[in-house]
């Protein structure tokens, strides 16, 4: 982002990242030319349905791709020095102390066989180099810090619920100090209950640790509760991003638009069903132009031959024709 | 008397698994205890009309749907359907007039399909076990009434493609048309659109409402979305740990909660809107205890903000807290 400019340089800028995954042979593309900047301390929402790329965007900037997955353009950069996204071994450093995932299938995540308090001391003995004490205190701190009494490091992962194994993911996350957590649907698994705790949780240890999220979800609503901003992937590609009090209330592209008026909403007190038209695009055959063109209900001629580009539009960025209009159009074209 | 309002009435019904005892145990002569996943709850559901099961894990809402569809049996309680008491009837030859009236639809579309039947197979196999058609006409008829109801059109496009040729949500349009084809009056949802994403829920559930305006046709919706609940469903019953604590009109739930149970779920739920972010989740602390190990009183206490003297002691029962609204709260009394 521009505004980023005259404050501090950010903490990771993504530029130009696509990434193809080969399938039989055929080269699809994932993700396509996502830029974005993440500052110090930020909470930016990744939300998009199955397909969109926005996995495949958090795992890149993890360096945890898939090894038929391949970085064919751009770079990501953290503290302005780049990442080596797409070679496993150099990337190995990296991990854990600057950026770290927080999975969504904390039972798939955990060792079965081994007591949490072993698994959360290990990176820190791994990667901080502490002997097996020094790790075993450090682990019942991160285990006070997200709310399990520390005795209960001795328990197994299968004799803990839910909400408890996605806080020892938490606590392992933390474990070497990272300045950003990638959240893959942290929550989506739990029930609304645990959820609220879980990102109460996250909100807490953010203003505490100064820590950026990045929290990859399909859900609206989590990121309207527990983000500064909002980033809306479609078939590979960043359509919008804002921060989450402008896209709520004045969404603009028409992709976004829909994706909150399909969510039921209470306080709306409007009992409508709209759903959007058409199904999700294939990525092997994608549409042409702007993908979303086949289900848009503003759909014009250009959106079929031409990509829009993502260009800053108020205080945030769309990747829509409607807004490219000439530049006194734009606002009554939303109007 | 057969009561015509209501298609189906689950009166005390009751659910408790046996838990194996150890050894040692059964040395001792210690009672082995049970799990008490469904513990007595009275709901009806009118003809045509559309009830929402919310409930968090755990809290025994797919034991619920299981029962009514008569893939488990009850412990105890009654459930009459159409006024016949159906609780302890069993056998396939006994239940099919049943299973002609009663359908249920599967939370994963991808396990629920079986990937080496066409969607012609998947649709027209009740049609053929119930013996509902008499000739490969009527059934095509049928079947292609059945994909069209569910919105796959047109539906002779469908007939011959696999589940793995299909979107996720055209796959939960052939497990609804599979479950509308016998034209049954009541469905139970388990979870209907929770793997689906946002922008093919509402296409689902548009085709959900269709079939009860068209076929005025009952729908117990089985979730733990109290917003999405309130979107689909005229009455709204929240299940906590076995029991109904509350049961209203989905927007007296919803707006009006009297359950310091539904409040907590409606506070936990994020919302979106113009005034979203940043509000503080005000959840509940602490986890649903576990079924087997129900606690005493009022089941919900030991979580409850609001809880007194009388809730350790004594189970509220369901008190009337207005038209068509029950709260099971001593707060209520």
């Amino acid at each position: 982002m521009t505004s980023s400019s005259q404050e501090k340089p950010p903490l990771l800028d993504v530029k130009g990242l696509s990434v193809d995954y080969g399938l039989k042979g055929v080269p699809s593309r994932a993700i396509d030319s996502v830029s974005f900047a993440l500052r110090a301390g930020e909470a930016v929402g990744l939300v998009g349905e199955s397909g969109s790329g926005k996995t495949t965007t958090a795992m890149a900037i993890a360096g945890l791709l898939s090894p038929n997955a391949r970085v064919s353009k751009g770079e990501v950069r953290y503290r302005g020095e780049q990442l080596p996204i797409d070679d496993d071994a150099s990337m190995r450093p990296h991990r854990w102390s600057e950026t770290s995932v927080v999975f969504q299938g904390a039972m798939n995540a955990l060792n079965p066989v081994h007591r949490i308090i072993k698994q959360i001391a290990e990176p820190c003995m791994l990667k901080l180099g502490m002997s097996r004490g020094e790790a075993t205190a450090r682990a019942r701190e991160l285990l006070e810090l997200v709310g399990i009494p520390a005795d209960r490091g001795s328990a197994y992962p299968h004799e803990l619920s839910g909400g408890m194994r996605q806080r020892v993911m938490i606590a392992m996350a933390l474990a070497c100090r990272p300045s950003i957590i990638i959240g893959d649907e942290p929550t989506t698994a739990l029930d609304v209950i645990t959820q609220a705790q879980i990102l109460k949780l996250l909100g807490e240890l953010r203003s505490r640790l100064g820590l950026a999220l990045i929290l990859i979800t399909h859900d609206l609503s989590v990121v309207a509760e527990c983000c500064d901003r909002v980033m809306i992937m479609y078939a590979g590609r960043i359509v919008e991003d804002g921060t989450v009090a402008e896209i709520f209330a004045q969404p603009k592209h028409p992709y976004t638009r829909l994706l909150i008026e399909s969510i039921p909403n209470p306080a709306s007190g409007k009992k409508m069903i709209r759903p959007i038209p058409g199904d999700p695009p294939n990525l092997v055959n994608r549409p042409s132009g702007c993908a979303f063109h086949p289900r848009c209900p503003s759909v014009m001629a250009v959106c079929a031959t031409e990509v829009p580009s993502l260009d800053q539009f108020g205080r945030g960025r769309v990747a829509c024709h409607l807004y490219r209009s000439s530049q006194e159009d734009k606002v009554a074209v939303h109007a | 008397m057969p009561d015509t309002a209501d298609i189906l009435r689950l009166e005390s019904l009751q659910v408790h698994f046996p838990i194996q005892g150890g050894l040692f145990d059964h040395v001792l002569g210690r009672p082995a205890g049970a799990v008490r996943a469904v513990d007595g709850i009275d709901l009806n559901i009118g003809r045509g009309e559309i009830v929402a099961l919310v409930g968090e894990s755990g809290s025994g809402k797919t034991t619920v749907g299981r029962v009514i569809t008569k893939l488990a049996q009850p412990t105890g309680g009654r459930m009459l359907f159409e006024g016949r008491d159906m609780t302890s009837v069993q056998g396939s030859s006994a239940l099919r007039p049943y299973r002609h009236r009663v359908q249920m639809i599967f939370q994963d579309a991808y396990q629920a399909l079986n990937p080496r039947h066409t969607v012609f197979d998947v649709v027209a196999e009740p049609l053929r076990s119930l013996r509902l058609v008499g000739n490969a006409s009527q059934l095509t008829e049928r079947v292609s009434e059945a994909l069209a109801s569910a919105g796959l059109n047109p539906p002779g496009d469908f007939f011959a493609r696999f589940p793995h040729e299909l979107s996720g949500g055209q796959r939960q349009r052939v497990v609804i048309a599979g479950a509308l084809a016998v034209r049954p009056g009541l469905i139970v949802a388990d979870e209907p659109v929770s793997m689906l994403d946002v922008s093919i829920r509402a296409q689902i559930l548009q085709v959900l409402v269709a079939l009860r305006d068209k076929h005025n046709m009952a729908l117990l919706f089985i979730t733990h979305d109290l917003p999405l609940a309130w979107l689909i469903a005229d009455k709204i019953a929240v299940l906590y740990l076995g029991k109904l604590v509350e049961i209203g009109s989905a927007d007296d739930i919803t707006f009006n909660p009297r359950h310091p149970y539904t409040v907590a779920l409606r506070n936990a739920t994020p919302q979106v809107g113009a005034n979203a972010g940043r509000a503080e989740l005000r959840g509940l602390q602490g986890e649903v205890p576990s079924a087997a190990r129900v606690p005493k009183g009022c089941r919900f206490h030991p979580r409850c903000p609001l809880a007194f003297d009388r809730c350790k002691q004594e189970e509220p029962p369901a008190i009337e807290v207005g038209p068509q609204h029950m709260s099971a709260c001593w707060l209520a009394a």
